[in-house]
């Protein structure tokens, strides 16, 4: 499992398909925000949370399809599931690999974004404490609404349609931290229950991915 | 325990609910109750709808808006023990692989989608003269907005998958861990708003909000929403079992 989490992460990395474009699509949504709302500092300021939450839940969306995809098209996915390896596992090393290569980056990047966004100084560390609680969730839910889909041809727009519901309670919380941050208030029990939506994300997400898995192989 | 499959006469010293996973016992038993179900759930809605509109007096707040809350109350209440209704048929479609169950679950989601249709809706028509906008990013509302997208990507899924199993078990497993989700996000959007919808007219263990010359036009209505929710929901669920046969009896011909 460790290697297949391995393997993921540098398939994910040399073809720069995974890291590079979920960053690049990024920095396009803050120039689409930033042209669309106006240079106004206070004007940019108060959408920042918000946008730059939304932006990392798309860029997590957008390398979902190529999860499972790939790997069923030359039948690696079946030698996987059908070997020795238990296939809980295999889901969690596929998403655990898609948060290396996709959550981490962002959340390294995010002061970034947020510097262009003109977020107040003092959201900085929660903003990014946030994303990376948040991320895993985004990483696991998509990673088990993958395994619905993959075999569809049309699937990545069902896709979309499947996880966006699910990103909800991660995108509400994570805002809010961000937001009661910059205004300086108190955001330590929004950031937990981030975390215990992530725990419960990270917990479930695997069985019901790995029962997915198998009734799609068939 | 019987296990529902093929009860015939030696199941009958000991009847359960499980007999009706026989597609054909659940097709005799619901062909027999479907009229006078349909009569019931008619004849509840009209009597309720009626009462509630014509012979109900206007609140002296809401004049005769407060009327709404005739259809928005029942429709809401199924549109949350749709979900639920779901919820329970996709676990007993996993756990004991009844048909009748997986189909059942099929057939009320659109159904169950429909009720959150009406729900916001009636909300919306209500919210106009009551807060001054037809909508408003209250907690409750955006909760059935989320009810609404979790029922879309439901019905989605069902529609997208060929092999009528295989969809079963990936719409089961979505039901399941959508609902832990939905949950989360009816509770995360208290931390994101406050809300401006009331709190709940009707409880089991707290005295009722409403007086009673609105509260039993109310009950009525509701009986008549719960009918014609199961009413609908069998007939689909026949509808589905009887493609399910063409299908087969096609497929049987083709060969032939």
């Amino acid at each position: 499992m460790f290697a297949l989490y391995l393997r993921d992460v540098r398939l994910a990395l040399r073809s720069g398909s995974g890291t590079a474009n979920a960053l690049a699509f990024f920095l396009l949504l803050v120039l689409l925000v930033s042209l669309g709302v106006g240079p106004g500092r206070e004007g940019l300021a108060a959408v920042a949370p918000g946008m730059i939450w939304v932006g990392t839940l798309l860029s997590c969306l957008f390398s979902l399809d190529r999860m499972f995809v790939p790997d069923h098209d030359d039948g690696v996915l079946e030698v996987l599931v059908t070997g020795p390896a238990p296939v809980e596992g295999i889901a969690a090393a596929k998403a655990l690999a898609h948060w290396t290569t996709i959550g981490l980056p962002l959340t390294a990047a995010s002061p970034f974004f947020a510097y262009l966004f003109s977020l107040p100084a003092g959201a900085y560390p929660w903003l990014v404490l946030s994303i990376a609680m948040g991320t895993p969730a985004l990483s696991f839910i998509g990673m088990f609404s993958a395994a619905l889909t993959f075999p569809l041809r049309r699937g990545s727009l069902l896709l979309s349609l499947l996880v966006l519901p699910m990103y909800l309670p991660t995108l509400i919380l994570g805002v809010q931290t961000v937001k009661l941050a910059a205004v300086g208030a108190s955001m330590l029990p929004v950031l937990l229950f981030l975390g215990g939506v992530t725990l419960i994300a990270v917990a479930a997400t695997p069985f019901a991915a790995a029962f997915a898995l198998r009734a799609n192989l068939g | 325990m019987n296990l529902g499959h093929g009860s015939g006469a030696g199941a009958a010293s000991r009847s359960t609910i499980w007999d009706y996973a026989n597609p054909a016992r659940f097709m005799s038993a619901t062909g027999r109750i479907l009229p006078a179900a349909s009569a019931t759930a008619g004849g509840t809605l009209a009597v309720g709808v009626f009462w509630s509109f014509f012979l109900t007096p206007d609140d002296y707040q809401h004049g005769a808006t407060v009327k709404i809350m005739f259809l928005h109350v029942p429709a809401a209440l199924m549109a949350i023990n749709g979900w639920l209704m779901m919820l329970a048929a996709s676990l007993v479609w996993l756990v004991r692989r009844h048909h009748v169950s997986a189909l059942a679950a099929k057939a009320a989601a659109p159904v169950g989608l429909t009720m959150t249709l009406i729900a916001l809706a009636t909300g919306a028509i209500w919210g106009k003269p009551a807060w001054g906008a037809y909508w408003v990013w209250d907690p409750r509302l955006t909760s059935f907005l989320v009810l609404l997208t979790f029922y879309i990507a439901y019905v989605a899924l069902w529609e997208a998958i060929d092999n009528p199993d295989l969809a079963a078990d990936l719409t089961s497993i979505l039901c399941i861990v959508g609902s832990v989700f939905a949950l989360l996000s009816r509770y995360a959007v208290l931390f994101w708003s406050q809300g401006l919808h009331q709190g709940a007219s009707l409880s089991l263990d707290r005295e009722s909000h409403i007086d009673n010359a609105y509260y039993v036009p109310l009950l009525v209505c509701i009986a008549g929403f719960v009918m014609s929710f199961l009413v609908l929901v069998l007939l689909r669920t026949r509808n589905e079992i009887r493609l399910r046969q063409l299908a087969v009896r096609t497929a049987r011909r083709d060969l032939a």
